[in-house]
């Protein structure tokens, strides 16, 4: 009995578990057992597959992110010194 | 040729134009040919470069060092570090990577780069959100369709931005560079001297974060 709940618990993912798989499985370094029982959890729990679209979803708004404007007059100043830096 | 000279006239003109994210042909003009014109001391070329990455760098560098001001002369030393290390230049890899890490070692020889060694540990998510048996009790609510709209995927991004500097150090180093500079894992390993593996730990205390704030965006919403 206590064999077969330890054989359970590996084989089968919780979704706190889950979770923190999701970088590595979105990274491709996940072994192929631990990929395949992620995505058979996956297959199961709706809840761990909205997270997972979420974090896709991250990452497509975090890719959108900007830097700030380059001020003109930085830029201005940063030729001006390399103006200097040639001589 | 003479679409390189076309390009080239348009640089001085309006450089802005010719940004593109998404690396469209139009918008990049070949390293080999930015290398050859900074060697012969082209200033179209350095101001280019300048629109291009100076921000970027910017951004990187205030993720190493604790202020605003030290970070501006960092990337002013990084600038000169292209101008005096131009000719040493090799392409091995891109003028852009090349240029990170003139900056990250520049940062780090200020002596006051936030260099911790620890990458921290801690949960993805909340360990309330999820019961005894490890199942979720307080499962995430789906997100609005309108999310992958483009402008409210710009509106959002916008939100979050100030709140990357909430992230520790290195895992806003990690994610700046993966996720938003779009830099592979292999180069951000090289450039920070990071393991693989404490790479993609990093990354996912960081992405997990950024996920958490979405979230609460979204609950304002």
């Amino acid at each position: 009995m206590r064999l077969f709940r330890l054989r359970r618990r590996r084989s089968e993912l919780v979704c706190r578990e889950a979770v923190e798989l999701v970088t590595d499985y979105l990274e491709g370094a996940l072994s192929d057992a631990d990929r395949t029982r992620l995505e058979g959890h996956l297959a199961a729990c709706p809840h761990c597959t909205e997270y997972l679209a979420q974090m896709r979803r991250t990452l497509a708004v975090v890719g959108r992110i900007e830097p700030e404007t380059l001020d003109p007059l930085v830029q201005d100043e940063l030729v001006a010194l390399y103006r200097r830096w040639q001589t | 040729m003479v679409s390189s000279v076309e390009s080239y006239a348009s640089w001085s003109i309006r450089p802005r134009a010719y940004r593109s994210p998404l690396g469209i042909r139009c918008g990049t003009v070949e390293d080999a040919e930015l290398v050859t014109r900074l060697r012969s001391g082209d200033e179209d070329a350095f101001r280019y470069l300048v629109d291009r990455y100076h921000c970027s760098l910017l951004r990187l560098a205030q993720t190493m060092v604790p202020t605003r001001a030290v970070a501006e002369e960092v990337v002013q030393d990084t600038w000169l570090g292209l101008v005096r290390g131009i000719h040493r230049f090799e392409g091995r890899s891109s003028l852009r990577t090349w240029l990170f890490h003139v900056l990250v070692n520049r940062a780090r020889s200020t002596g006051v780069s936030e260099r911790r060694p620890t990458i921290g540990t801690g949960p993805a998510v909340d360990p309330d959100r999820f019961g005894p048996d490890g199942g979720w009790v307080d499962p995430p609510v789906p997100w609005p369709d309108e999310v992958d709209d483009r402008l409210t995927a710009i509106q959002l991004a916008e939100r979050i931005r100030p709140r990357i500097a909430e992230l520790p150090a290195m895992q806003r180093q990690v994610v700046t560079l993966r996720d938003i500079e779009g830099l592979s894992a292999e180069e951000v390993c090289d450039l920070l001297g990071l393991t693989e593996g404490n790479q993609r730990v990093l990354l996912h205390r960081g992405r997990s974060r950024l996920r958490g704030m979405l979230e609460n965006e979204m609950g304002k919403a």
